[in-house]
């Protein structure tokens, strides 16, 4: 490394947690990111762990209930939402666009603190002796019941909300405002028409969430009627309010994970995505439908019927743009000149989930179904075949693409794909008997169960031992490569986006000159049509 | 600092929200009725509106902006739209 790249600018702390450029802040972001990754882990592996057998030998019911809802909080406001925008996109979106920065550099970095005190006053509200409300907050049970640190977590994901605000604003004004020249709107990437969309998501939803928080506490604290009868509040108040956050926050997590797919599932397969405006007006119709339907996580709630229909319906059709995506990315895969490497290993394993946990998820905005369903293993392997299946894989894979960018390092691709197959074995064994148990009866949050249900309470555990593994694999191997691996090229895959342009790793500003496209998109088939370089 | 002004929009708009606040809290003292209700949301919703217009700067733009700031409002309305669906059919 001869020429001067963003690690080797500078070596001191200082540089590090002041810095301003959008490489650093997303490094920040992906060491912290991976901290509460294993965290949030950890307290899953203790839960299959008690699981393994009906009876209660490792927890009590009370601490069952910690750890689920430490799981809970820890994944999805500290891990999923922030995941793949604010480690990959931080790290690509200028790179994509040809732009020096984000709009607001220090915007950026102040995301990250704020993103960091939030987590750690979660964290605190957790080893102090945690929180039993499970990760959504449920009223009364969260104002007037609980005994545990339930205010202190909602400060930490109150405060962590504000971190999500400032990203997606950031991301909306650099998006618009600093493309290079030639880079028009439907010459981006499909990964930025999704994280547009992800942004208009956490700009308009976030504040809801503050807003319902912040309400919870004024009812735990001065008893101030909001959603208590006996006070003059309403019970469902809450769940309208908090879903109409929570369910476009399933599509903050997983629109990001649908963009790296697009890249992806082109690169690997050497041509152009099929019906690129399908694909990135989907991301919006995605966005924008994806507000009309919180009210099917309400059906079993008292809601009323003629809301349930709507929303229930509202759902189906939420569906049709994802079931575009899909589409697309299979027409795309056929008679493209397919490798399998790594990150193209889970870009498959990510539709194959996705395509299930959707599926599932048509099951459950059925009225009918959803009545027997509710509260059991059904929606809980449901929603992490999106979740897990879906969003982690498409980081996985996203991380490994971008890797040889991101550290100008390769890695070993037997290790990758070792991991990806595993991951994907591992996944399947965990989630799908726990769909068997929900069609069942086995209801969640409960750590104890009759023993007709071991069975697959055991295969689950067992499958979630070798996600365990396989999730630590690329630690040991990226980790490895970071500092020891062959020299990346600048352009390993033999890819035509701008990013791959610069060197690996990027210097301080990006780009040596200012970059003007002249092309569409994943233009594979002219002078990009060589054969990926890192196998 | 060439386009600094003196902030007297900003002054007017703090005092009109004042002297709102003192008209909601003393209406909220007269018998209305269901009226209570509609003049405490007709205060709060101009409040808001001096808010985006003053203090967020809504009044001096235009295009891409105002648009975003629409789509907040938009959103509001789903919201209260859909929301309120429930409350008004449940039986």
């Amino acid at each position: 490394m001869s020429e001067k790249t963003y690690l080797t600018t500078d070596f001191t702390l200082r540089s590090w947690f002041l810095t301003t450029d959008h490489k650093r802040i997303a490094i920040l972001y992906f060491a912290s990111l991976i901290f509460f990754f294993f965290i949030g882990g950890a307290a899953a592996a203790a839960i299959r762990i008690e699981l393994a057998t009906p009876q209660a030998d490792l927890v009590s019911s009370d601490v069952y209930n910690r750890l689920f809802t430490m799981h809970g909080i820890i994944m999805v406001w500290f891990f999923l939402i922030p995941s793949i925008p604010n480690t990959l996109g931080n790290f690509i979106v200028p790179l994509m666009i040809g732009a020096r920065d984000l709009a607001f550099p220090r915007l950026n970095l102040m995301s990250w603190y704020i993103f960091m005190l939030g987590g750690c006053t979660t964290l605190f509200a957790i080893f102090a002796g945690g929180v039993d409300t499970g990760w959504t907050f449920y009223t009364p049970f969260s104002t007037l019941y609980s005994n545990s640190y339930v205010i202190v977590a909602a400060a930490g994901v109150f405060i962590a909300g504000f971190s999500s605000i400032l990203t997606g604003l950031n991301f909306i004004v650099t998006i618009h405002r600093l493309r290079a020249p030639g880079l028009t709107w439907y010459r981006l990437p499909l990964f930025l028409w999704s994280l547009y969309a992800t942004s208009v998501i956490l700009v308009l939803a976030t504040p809801v969430l503050a807003i319902t928080l912040l309400l919870m506490a004024t009812e735990r604290f001065f008893g101030v009627g909001i959603f208590d009868p006996r006070i003059g509040g309403d019970p469902l108040l809450f769940q309208h309010l908090f879903w109409f956050y929570s369910h476009p926050a399933v599509y903050i997590m997983i629109l990001p994970g649908m963009g790296v797919i697009n890249e992806l599932i082109s690169c690997f397969s050497r041509k152009e995505v099929f019906g690129y405006k399908f694909v990135a007006w989907c991301s919006l119709a995605i966005a924008a439908v994806g507000f009309l339907v919180w009210g099917h996580h309400m059906f079993v709630s008292g809601q009323s019927l003629i809301a349930s229909l709507v929303f229930s319906f509202m759902s189906f059709i939420v569906a049709v743009p994802s079931a575009i995506k899909v589409f697309n990315w299979t027409a795309t895969l056929h008679k493209g000149s397919i490798h399998f490497d790594a990150p193209m290993l889970y870009a498959l394993a990510f539709i194959g989930l996705f395509t299930i946990g959707g599926l599932t998820g048509l099951f459950l905005a059925c009225l009918a179904f959803d009545v027997h369903a509710t509260d059991t293993y059904f929606v809980v392997a449901h929603f992490h075949y999106i979740m897990v299946g879906g969003m982690v894989t498409a980081y996985f894979g996203g991380l490994h693409y971008w890797w040889p960018k991101i550290t100008g390092r390769l890695y070993s691709e037997y290790w990758a794909r070792t991991a990806a197959i595993l991951i994907f074995f591992g996944f399947n064994l965990t989630f799908f008997p726990q769909f068997i148990l929900g069609a069942e009866g086995m209801p969640r949050r409960y750590h104890v169960y009759p023993p007709v249900f071991q069975v697959w309470n055991v295969l689950s555990s067992g499958g979630a031992a070798i996600l365990a593994v396989a999730y630590l694999m690329p630690l040991f191997y990226l980790g490895y490569s970071a500092f020891f691996g062959k020299r990346a090229p600048a352009n390993p895959w033999n890819a035509p986006g701008l990013e791959w342009q610069t060197s690996s790793p990027p210097p301080e500003f990006n780009f040596e000159t200012q970059p003007v496209v002249t092309r569409e998109p994943y233009q594979y088939n002219e002078r990009f049509d060589a054969e990926p370089q890192n196998a | 600092m060439t386009d600094w002004r003196p902030p007297l929009p900003l002054i007017g708009a703090w005092l009109g929200l004042l002297a709102l606040l003192a008209l909601t809290v003393t209406l909220a003292y007269v018998p209305l009725g269901a009226g209570n209700a509609v003049v405490a949301l007709t205060i709060g919703t101009i409040k808001a509106g001096l808010v985006a217009a003053i203090f967020m700067e809504l009044w001096h733009r235009r295009g891409l902006t105002l648009v975003f700031a629409g789509a907040g409002l938009f959103w509001l309305g789903i919201l209260l739209w859909l929301g309120s669906m429930d409350f008004m059919t449940r039986t």
